[in-house]
């Protein structure tokens, strides 16, 4: 049973993070999601310790306003001149140093290991349950991450059309009077909010791998949004089931063997693509040559 | 009617990036149904009067009017062009869908795109000839072809007053005879059209009347009247050379 939840809970951290991964790719901010999966360490740790308990619901509060921090930090910098790479990268390392500090200080305190922060352990999932009405739900792991994709998949339907617009030609969004900024910050809120429910399995770092990879590896397959939305989600999956295989195969880590897989789908994509692979259009000019 | 309300008013209108001011105290009203070239040269805030009109930038003083209203009240009235340069033609997405986009601002917060909006799209792409291009990838487009995707997508808005940002650079003659044979329609249909153009040997061919700007507003008024040797002198300053016996005017970069 526990390899079932396992593969579940990656297939939801997956899937979820490739989805908003899809919109970073294209509105160019993929390592916005490195920046808010390391800025929410110090939200982490502070909703544990004003709580003291590892209770999803303060933890992903204090991660979505330290994610929203970060974005709003990074954004004043950019207005006041500064280059919006080194304004990410100033603002993120600054709060995850803060994140380090907490919880080197408060150690004692805290059973908060720092290398499950930061590399995750999605092994532990399955023992780790939510027990409701004295029921046992299965691993709470997969229930946030079910709640975040849940979450990004209800905002994305409804506002499909602004998400489209804002990150295709933002001038023309906000001529024909759609806000902006609000989607940017809505859209950096679900960033937040589905890297705080992951970071627990896949770690600080490697959720980066899921934001990004998939939907980059989809982006090169597809040349619509809605195609690329679903097979973001597709590979995402893909990734967590042949990712726990592959780890049990190698007996090495999960969440390590998935971002493998990602990265293997990703240049199979980058060579094999129909429109854009490598491969693909060196055979198409092989064979337009011996066609003349 | 006498005192009818001018499509665009621009009051004492001043815009700064970071405190450089790139527009002074600009003050105008438009006339209605024509069309009106903003002539300048690079860096004298053609596009930026765009863009402040259209709220995209903040204005430093003064004040914005479209048919007496602020903008924000009268969005429906109003198309825009933007550069081409300003979007990622790789996007993943086509011709038609691009189009669509510019019914996104009628739609509101949650109405999704119609069989009727499609139809109001195509009907779009088919005055600017690009209706056998609706499925393309938008990345597969040409330059020219890609500008009039954009030009369709302010024609589906159905607006009274149009904003292009120079949308006759870098185009093919296909596309500039697009162009232009959508200018005359929207003339014809009595709306306003407002286009930054860099061309001076084809301003009087394709313009009513002209605003001439170098960060202050130097002229405005009809072509004829307005689009003379000493006013363009005076706006370009000394990067202007004018071939006395020809009357064509050559701008120099």
């Amino acid at each position: 049973m526990s390899s079932v939840w396992i593969i579940l809970t990656g297939a939801l951290i997956a899937s979820s993070c490739a989805f908003l991964g899809c919109f970073l790719i294209l509105r160019r901010m993929a390592m916005l999601g490195d920046a808010i999966s390391h800025s929410i360490l110090p939200g982490i740790v502070i909703a544990f310790l004003v709580s003291g308990s590892r209770d999803p619901l303060p933890m992903f509060i204090g991660a979505a306003v330290f994610g929203l921090l970060c974005t709003i930090i990074i954004q004043l910098l950019r207005n006041q001149g500064v280059q919006a790479d080194a304004a990410m990268s100033v603002s993120f390392t600054a709060l995850f140093a803060i994140g380090i500090i907490l919880i080197s200080l408060f150690t004692q305190q805290v059973d908060l290991d720092l290398d499950c922060v930061l590399y995750g352990e999605i092994a532990y999932v399955p023992y780790d349950t939510w027990t409701w009405n004295g029921i046992d739900m299965g691993p709470r792991a997969m229930w946030g991450a079910g709640a975040a994709f849940l979450l990004s998949l209800i905002m994305v339907r409804l506002f499909y059309k602004q998400f489209k617009l804002t990150s295709f030609d933002p001038a023309l969004a906000m001529a024909v009077g759609v806000p902006v900024a609000f989607f940017h910050y809505l859209l950096m809120g679900l960033v937040s909010v589905t890297t705080v429910a992951s970071f627990e399995s896949v770690g600080a770092i490697l959720v980066v791998a899921m934001l990004i990879v998939p939907a980059a590896t989809a982006y090169l397959l597809t040349e619509r949004l809605g195609v690329m939305l679903g097979l973001s989600v597709l590979i995402g999956m893909i990734c967590s089931v042949c990712g726990y295989f592959l780890s049990v195969l190698l007996d090495a880590s999960i969440a390590g063997c998935m971002t493998m897989v990602a990265g293997g789908l990703f240049a199979l994509a980058f060579l094999f693509s129909p429109h854009q692979g490598v491969v693909t259009r060196w055979w198409i000019r092989k064979k337009l040559r011996t066609q003349f | 009617m006498t005192n009818k309300t001018p499509p665009l008013s621009i009051e004492n209108v001043s815009v700064a990036y970071h405190r450089k001011p790139v527009l002074r105290n600009i003050t105008y009203q438009s006339p209605e149904g024509e069309c009106i070239g903003i002539i300048g040269p690079n860096g004298a805030g053609k596009s930026t009067l765009i863009k402040a009109t259209l709220g995209l930038l903040p204005l430093a003083g003064g004040e914005v009017s479209i048919y007496g209203k602020p903008y924000s009240q009268q969005r429906k009235l109003v198309g825009y062009v933007p550069q081409r340069e300003s979007v990622d033609w790789d996007f993943p997405t086509n011709a038609l869908d691009v189009v669509l986009m510019g019914l996104y601002g009628q739609l509101g917060w949650f109405r999704r795109p119609k069989s009727e909006h499609k139809d109001r799209a195509l009907e779009a792409l088919r005055k600017v000839g690009m209706e056998s291009f609706a499925k393309r990838q938008i990345s597969q487009l040409s330059g020219g072809q890609q500008q009039r995707v954009f030009l369709a997508r302010a024609l589906a808005q159905e607006a009274q007053i149009y904003f292009m940002d120079e949308p006759f650079v870098g185009v093919d003659a296909a596309t500039e005879k697009a162009i232009v044979q959508v200018l005359h329609e929207l003339k014809e249909q009595n709306k306003t059209v407002f286009v930054v153009h860099h061309d001076l040997q084809t301003v009087s061919e394709y313009f009513d009347s002209v605003m001439l700007l170098n960060l202050r507003l130097i002229a405005s008024g009809p072509t004829r009247e307005v689009f003379t040797t000493e006013n363009l002198q005076k706006t370009y300053g000394g990067r202007l050379a004018i071939l006395p016996h020809t009357n064509e005017m050559l701008s120099i970069r």
